[in-house]
């Protein structure tokens, strides 16, 4: 089926990204928007505008009656759900099935399959990928069994949880009982799901992850990114395609997250997490992401692809348009999130009115944004308010083209991550390539000695 | 109609090439100012000016201040202010017991709650030693950063 109109029920830079893809295409766009965002950049770009609910998101964003609602309303027929907030939710790609609206995603079947952590780790298995050591932690006495396996530390992470959310480190048999109990009150809390599980903790591992499509009978591989540079499980800086890796391993990883589809039979845009171990040069399933990432713009910019096209495509039923023989990486992409949040005092929130935005342009340039000058960033939602994206012939071309770029970017009135970025390029560690998740937060501590962070 | 990150480049690749430093563009729905920044590349900045096309009547709700949270206090007590604007929560996770009630002591460093700004969340300290006697923000509404939480009666000179 053709979408003529789409929903966009989400946010932020990633609602003014898919808009830009429905224009270009001749899609109609329409804006679901909550009362905090009805005069947001996204909604002065988007077709038209149709009101989803109060600020907070439980009573908008995240409420999967009142997106289909709002697309009924509007008589779209297709829904776009970004990332975030629904896009993994089964219950709003049900909704749209029942209400016969196309949901640009997987199938409520893969939804479930991946959303459950533990499910999705039975099925990578079955596909043939190797896990982390770990398995599920049903009481105590279940648990301890496991980790006398996995041995210690290990991480207990929650079924429903991903992204980084819901994972709890035990260094030694004496925290187990203390943090299990705690793990398992707040996955029921957060996520409606009180099961656990327990993986292996890697200390020295790479969070790298390969990028799919499918069709629902064959799929391809875009290649893979890094997104290592962390703070607290949320990504700050991701590349693509992920340094210091061997060719062998990069085709390995392809194949793996290929196998991964082709058990699934997946269709849409969906990304293979793995954990890469620095020192044996091996990879572990970690979870699979059924949507289209933050990150996925350094994707775009070494295959040359428009992925929130291809994802539209699919979603209405087309054949993939794409072989993998067709698929080259040309060069090298990197990705600075910039967030309003200050870095010098613990990264605290800096919601707030912009008052002017000036970003650099040119060849190899991109930034997605949602913000302007005089824009407002609620506090009722993430803190990202730019991507730079920069494409370099290689990395280290990449990153001093970054480095000017960071230069020029100037984003008023609120403050931003834009110097942390800086300091961070101009890192050796870093700037050498492969660096692991643990890396942030020692860079961190390096520059809270005496001489401080200006 | 809106200008893509393609079109900006497109701008900046015909100023290149004809030796122009800068160029203004104003349009009814937009303005665009390129500029050469030296050696260092080119800027770009751009604004649309189109309103939202907002379907309906629909007026946004518009957030009712909580009046109490405004109102004066009583004579000798102390107002708790989140350290920042964002959502107020008593508990450390839903069901679970709040951090402290109508008729607890507090000290400083006593956490009375949670406010969570843009998903991060901090802990709001009472920041002076004495009893709580009144919540004037409830579990889950929204604190302007001069909201008051809740109200202490500060306890006497004696430690």
């Amino acid at each position: 089926m053709r979408i003529r109109r789409l929903l966009v029920a989400n946010r932020g830079e990633i609602a003014a990204r898919v808009i830009r893809t429905c224009a270009r295409l001749g899609i109609e766009s329409v804006l679901a928007a909550s009362d905090a965002d009805l005069d947001s950049l996204p909604a002065r770009c988007a077709d038209r505008v149709v009101r989803l609910g109060p600020a907070p998101a439980a009573q908008s964003y995240l409420d999967p009656a009142a997106v289909v609602r709002a697309a009924v309303v509007v008589g779209a027929d297709a829904v776009h759900p970004g990332y975030g907030f629904l896009s993994e939710n089964p219950a709003l790609a049900t909704a749209c099935d029942e209400a016969g609206i196309v949901f640009v995603g997987p199938t409520v079947a893969s939804l479930h399959a991946v959303g459950d952590k533990l499910t999705a780790r039975s099925h990578a298995v079955a596909a043939g990928l190797p896990v982390v050591p770990g398995g599920e932690a049903a009481d105590l006495a279940a648990a301890q069994a496991v980790a006398a396996e996995v041995g210690y530390p290990l991480l207990v992470k929650a079924v429903g949880g991903g992204g980084g959310r819901g994972m709890k480190l035990v260094r030694s048999a004496e925290e187990l009982p203390g943090t299990l109990a705690l793990a398992v009150s707040e996955a029921a809390a957060a996520f409606g799901d009180a099961r656990v599980y327990l993986e292996r903790y890697v200390a020295s591992g790479r969070h790298v992850e390969v990028q799919v499509l499918g069709d629902g009978v064959s799929a391809v591989a875009l290649g893979d990114r890094d997104c290592s540079v962390q703070r607290r499980y949320q990504k700050l800086f991701e590349e693509a395609p992920a340094p210091a890796i061997p060719d062998h391993v990069h085709a390995d990883m392809a194949a793996a997250a290929l196998a991964l589809a082709a058990h699934l039979g997946y269709r849409g845009l969906g990304t293979v997490e793995l954990l890469y171990d620095r020192d044996r040069q091996t990879f572990s399933f970690l979870e699979m992401n059924a949507r289209i990432q933050v990150e996925h713009p350094v994707t775009e910019m070494v295959t040359g692809l428009d992925l929130v096209a291809e994802q539209i495509a699919v979603a209405e039923g087309l054949p993939l348009r794409l072989r993998q023989e067709d698929i080259t990486l040309t060069g090298h992409a990197v990705e600075c999130r910039i967030n309003a949040e200050d870095w010098a005092d613990d990264f605290r929130p800096a919601p707030g009115r912009i008052e002017r935005v000036v970003l650099p342009a040119g060849d190899g340039i991109r930034v997605d944004t949602h913000v302007q000058g005089g824009s407002v960033v609620p506090p009722h939602y993430d803190s990202l308010l730019a991507k730079l994206v920069v494409h370099g012939t290689d990395r280290a071309d990449a990153l001093a083209r970054a480095r000017a770029a960071l230069e020029l970017l100037r984003i008023d009135g609120v403050v931003t991550t834009a110097p942390m970025h800086r300091a961070l390029l101009d890192d050796d560690e870093f700037a050498a390539g492969g660096v692991d998740t643990a890396f942030f937060e020692r860079f961190l501590a390096d520059r809270r000695q005496p001489a401080g962070v200006s | 109609m809106d200008l893509t990150p393609d079109d900006v480049r497109d701008v900046v690749r015909a100023l290149d090439s004809s030796g122009l430093d800068e160029l203004h563009l104003e349009l009814a729905d937009l303005t665009l100012t390129v500029r050469r920044e030296g050696a260092a590349g080119w800027t770009a900045e751009h604004r649309v000016l189109r309103e939202p096309a907002l379907e309906g009547s629909a007026e946004p709700a518009v957030a009712a201040e909580p009046e109490r949270a405004r109102a004066a206090l009583p004579d000798g007590t102390v107002a708790v202010h989140p350290p920042l604007l964002g959502t107020f929560y008593r508990a450390p996770a839903p069901g679970a017991p709040p951090f402290v009630d109508v008729g607890d002591a507090v000290d400083e460093e006593t956490v009375i709650g949670i406010v969570e700004t843009m998903k991060m969340m901090t802990s709001v300290h009472a920041g002076v030693r004495g009893t709580v006697v009144e919540f004037r923000t409830g579990n889950g509404e929204f604190a302007d950063a001069d909201a008051v939480l809740l109200v202490v009666e500060p306890a006497g000179e004696t430690p």
